[in-house]
Order: C-alpha cells, then structure tokens, then sequence
C-alpha cells in the first residue's frame, strides 16, 4: 500500500480550507494531500467537521476560503482564483471524478440495483445501455451481488444496498472514493460484508478518503489516519502512529480513550 | 317519460361531450401550467417563487364561481372579451393550476434531500436529476392527489352551465325544462358523472399499484 511521499504529486490537494454556518466555524484551515493510491481515514469526534469536509471534496458543501484540487484542477470555483463558482455543467462533470458513498445509502428507490449503477454510466459516461448494464453486472459480481441486478433497493438488506451503492460509485471509474460513515446505519452483523468490499478495493489501488468510526478497520486498512477536533486536523500519520496509546496529543488521546471505553 | 328521454338522448350526448372537452381542456393545461409553476416554486429564484406563491394563495382562497364571473363579466371591464366557453375554460385552469402547483411543491418536497445529492455525487445536472431521480419519485406522489383533481375538474365543469354553456349538466336543465321529468333526468346526469370519475379512480388505482417501488 502507498503511503504519502512528498516526491509524488497529490491526487487531492486540499489547502487552507475554512468554513463555517453562520457564526460556527466548522473547518479552521484545513489541508491535506493524499496522492494516487492512498487510503486515508479521517477520525474524530462528532462535530470536528469530518463529513463536512469529506462533502467539501465533490462540492456538495462549499467552503469560504482555501482551495480544493483534484489532479490539479480547483473543484468548485473557476481556476482563474477568482472564486467564482463554477458553472452547472462544470460542477457535474468535476463531481464525476470523484465518487462518493453515503451513511444513508441514497440508493434511487425506484431504479433496480443495475438501474442505480447505470444511470450515471449512461447520463453522464454516454455509455449504451447494453454497455451500461454489463459494466454495472461486472460491478454488482465485485460486491457479490450478481443475482440481485434487478431487485430494486427496497429487496435488500441495508448491508446489500450499501453494496450496490459502492457499486454505484466506483463504476464510474472515479479518481477518488469518498466513504462518508458507510457503516453507520448498519446492523453491526452486516458491517463485515461492506468492509470486506471496501478493503477489496483498496487492495486494488483506489484512492479511498473515509470517515469512519470503525477503529480496527481503520488500522488495519488505512495508509494514514487523519484526527480531526474543532474543526482543523489535530493529528495525521500512519494508523500505527496515530492510534498510539502513548499519543502526546492530549485531544487524540481523550477521543480514543473513550472510544475504547465505549467500543471494546 | 322513457320515450321522451331516448328521444333527448343525442341533445345530452352533446353535452356530456362538451363537458369532456372542457375537463380535459382543463386538466391538460393545467398540468402544463401547474408542473413548470411549481417546479419554478420549488426551484425558481426569489421573485418567481414569490409570484407563484401569491398566484396559488390567492387563486385557492377564492371560490370557483366567482372566478368564473369574474373573468366572464369582470375583466371586459379592462378591454379583454371572452367567449363564454374560453372564460369558463381560463377561469376552471386557473383554478386547477393553483392546486397542480401546490400537488407538485409537496411531492417534489417530499423526495428526501440525499437523492439530489446522490444524484449530484454521480455527476448529474440539475435537468439531468430531476427527469432521472426526482421526477420519477414525486410523480407517485403526486398522482393520488392529482387525479382526485382530475375528478373535482369533471366535476366541476358543470358550473359552466351557469354562463349559459350547453355541457351535460345545461343540456339536462333544458331537456327538464322540455319535460319535466326532473328525477330520472339528474339520476342519468348523476350515473354519467359517477361513470366517468368511477373509471378515472379505477385507472389512477392501476397507475398507483404501477409505480408502486416502495412499500410503505
């Protein structure tokens, strides 16, 4: 597994990135690099701006200053530096670059499990349908779906439907996958097969950012942990590093020793 | 009696017809104008969702009849003239289009936030979003109250009657007028009325069960 090198150029360059709703700031100049290959985990406690941050990357939130780039280019302003945000058609196809999985799963509800893969290859990759479907059958097999191609979400299980919804987003053969607390809604029996897939797929090099609160899967998969509190990255490095019980970092040693307290 | 009602039958013919031709004058335009007013109400910026706001607010809170007088009798007053059956047509629209807006505001409302955004993630447009992912799922939610639309504009039609247009329930007055047999005459009127709104919310019920993918 890559881990971060300063020689290699950065997939996702996120520098000086500030946000806040109204009054709270919720990202205090936040940067991060992660280059091609990477798995790189953001923890912390609830409120740090995790997910916040996460949804920063494909521009479903915009942020107030700083700047994000993916491959070089700023993701949800025009380049020229101006801030101007960038027009419809620009954003859709920036956020096509990046694919992202929910804690909610999102599925489409009314499109079949292939239905929810092909859309985006049809819409936006101009794939023909029969292009489309057996890309999204190859996808549903990765993720042990094959027979549920046309069962529609409300037939699976939760575990099932987050499946499909990674399917969703790495058949889009994106740069980067953003992994937002895809664990969270689940039933803890049905975590494992989600896992399972998302550590398949970084065993293949996908670039991964996730936020997660699933300690062990975090160290066992992740190239670098990121500890975020109040906002701004308190603590980043290896999972070894990072997840030591000897931390000096007085925050990340309060937050994972309730996380121990209240998780084994 | 019998006889003399087979023998008026072609006179209400035409005028069930016409009142066919009116509701579906009336339905067809005002989902034209209620889906674009609504979608503009949804997603439009402020000063057209403060007009459609207005329009479907005002328009709701008066009733149909003095819209109807209004239009037909009050507005030559400005210089506009309508033929009695265009200003009872305009006056029913107008009134159907302001409930259409607030039938699609509530679907369109009621599709959770995390399907735009999912739809967003995968790099949808704004257009491309909402014919693929939102439409698709507020249309099961509008179709209920719409059709219940469909039949209070059948309905509701016969109100035409009132600026002197032959529909069914006109031509029924006259054929009374000519005979008076008022009892048989408004059970046929009413059986015709229920015929058509019984098979209008039989096919709703086939269309519902047909978009029916989640069971809730």
């Amino acid at each position: 597994m890559a881990t971060s090198s300063s020689n290699s150029p950065a997939l996702l360059e996120i520098a000086e990135v500030s946000k806040s709703f109204g009054p709270v700031a919720v990202l205090r100049s936040v940067s991060l690099q992660v280059t091609k290959g990477e798995v790189v985990t953001i923890i912390g406690p609830s409120g740090s701006g995790k997910t916040t941050l996460l949804r920063c990357v494909n521009f479903l939130e915009s942020y107030d200053s700083g700047s994000i780039r993916i491959d070089g280019k700023e993701v949800g302003y025009r380049d020229s530096g101006t801030r101007q945000r960038r027009s419809e058609r620009d954003l859709a196809a920036m956020r096509a670059e990046t694919g992202m999985v929910f804690q909610s799963f999102n599925l489409f509800p009314h499109l079949t499990a292939a239905g929810n893969i092909m859309l985006g290859l049809t819409k936006v990759r101009g794939k023909s349908n029969a292009e489309a479907r057996s890309i999204a059958e190859h996808w549903l097999g990765r993720v042990g779906l094959a027979h549920k191609a046309d069962s529609l979400p409300a037939e699976l299980s939760g575990g099932q439907q987050q499946r499909v919804g990674i399917a969703r987003a790495v058949a889009m053969e994106p740069k980067i996958l953003l992994l937002d607390e895809i664990t969270s809604a689940l039933d803890p029996e049905l975590v494992g097969e989600v896992l399972a897939v998302v550590k398949s797929l970084a065993e293949d090099g996908m670039t991964m950012v996730m936020v997660t609160h699933e300690m062990a899967f975090a160290r066992d998969a992740s190239s670098r942990i990121v500890f975020m509190a109040d906002g701004g990255v308190s603590a980043v490095g290896p999972p070894k590093e990072v997840l030591a019980a000897e931390t000096t970092n007085e925050r990340l040693r309060t937050f994972l020793a309730r996380f121990r307290a209240s998780h084994f | 009696m019998l006889s003399q009602i087979l023998y008026a039958l072609p006179f209400l013919a035409e005028g069930f017809a016409l009142t066919l031709w009116v509701s579906l004058l009336v339905v067809v335009l005002s989902l034209i104008a209620g889906v674009l007013l609504g979608v503009g109400l949804v997603y439009g910026p402020a000063p057209l969702r403060w007009s459609v706001r207005i329009f479907s607010d005002t328009i709701r809170g008066i009733p149909i009849l003095v819209l109807m007088f209004f239009v037909y009798y009050g507005l030559p007053a400005v210089g506009l003239h309508l033929q009695s059956f265009w200003a009872a047509v305009l006056a029913l629209t107008l009134f159907k289009t302001a409930q259409v807006v607030e039938y699609v505001r509530g679907a369109v409302a009621s599709i959770p936030k995390g399907q735009s955004e999912a739809a967003m993630a995968i790099g949808l447009t704004f257009r491309q979003r909402l014919t693929s992912v939102i439409f698709p799922q507020a249309f099961r939610r509008f179709l209920p109250p719409w059709i219940n639309g469909v039949t209070d504009a059948v309905k509701g039609s016969a109100l035409v009657s009132l600026l002197g247009i032959t529909d069914l329930m006109q031509a029924i007055n006259q054929v009374i007028g000519r005979t008076y047999e008022a009892m048989p005459l408004y059970i046929l009127g009413a059986v015709i009325y229920f015929a058509v709104n019984y098979a209008l919310s039989y096919a709703s019920r086939r269309l519902e069960r047909r978009f029916a993918f989640i069971r809730d």
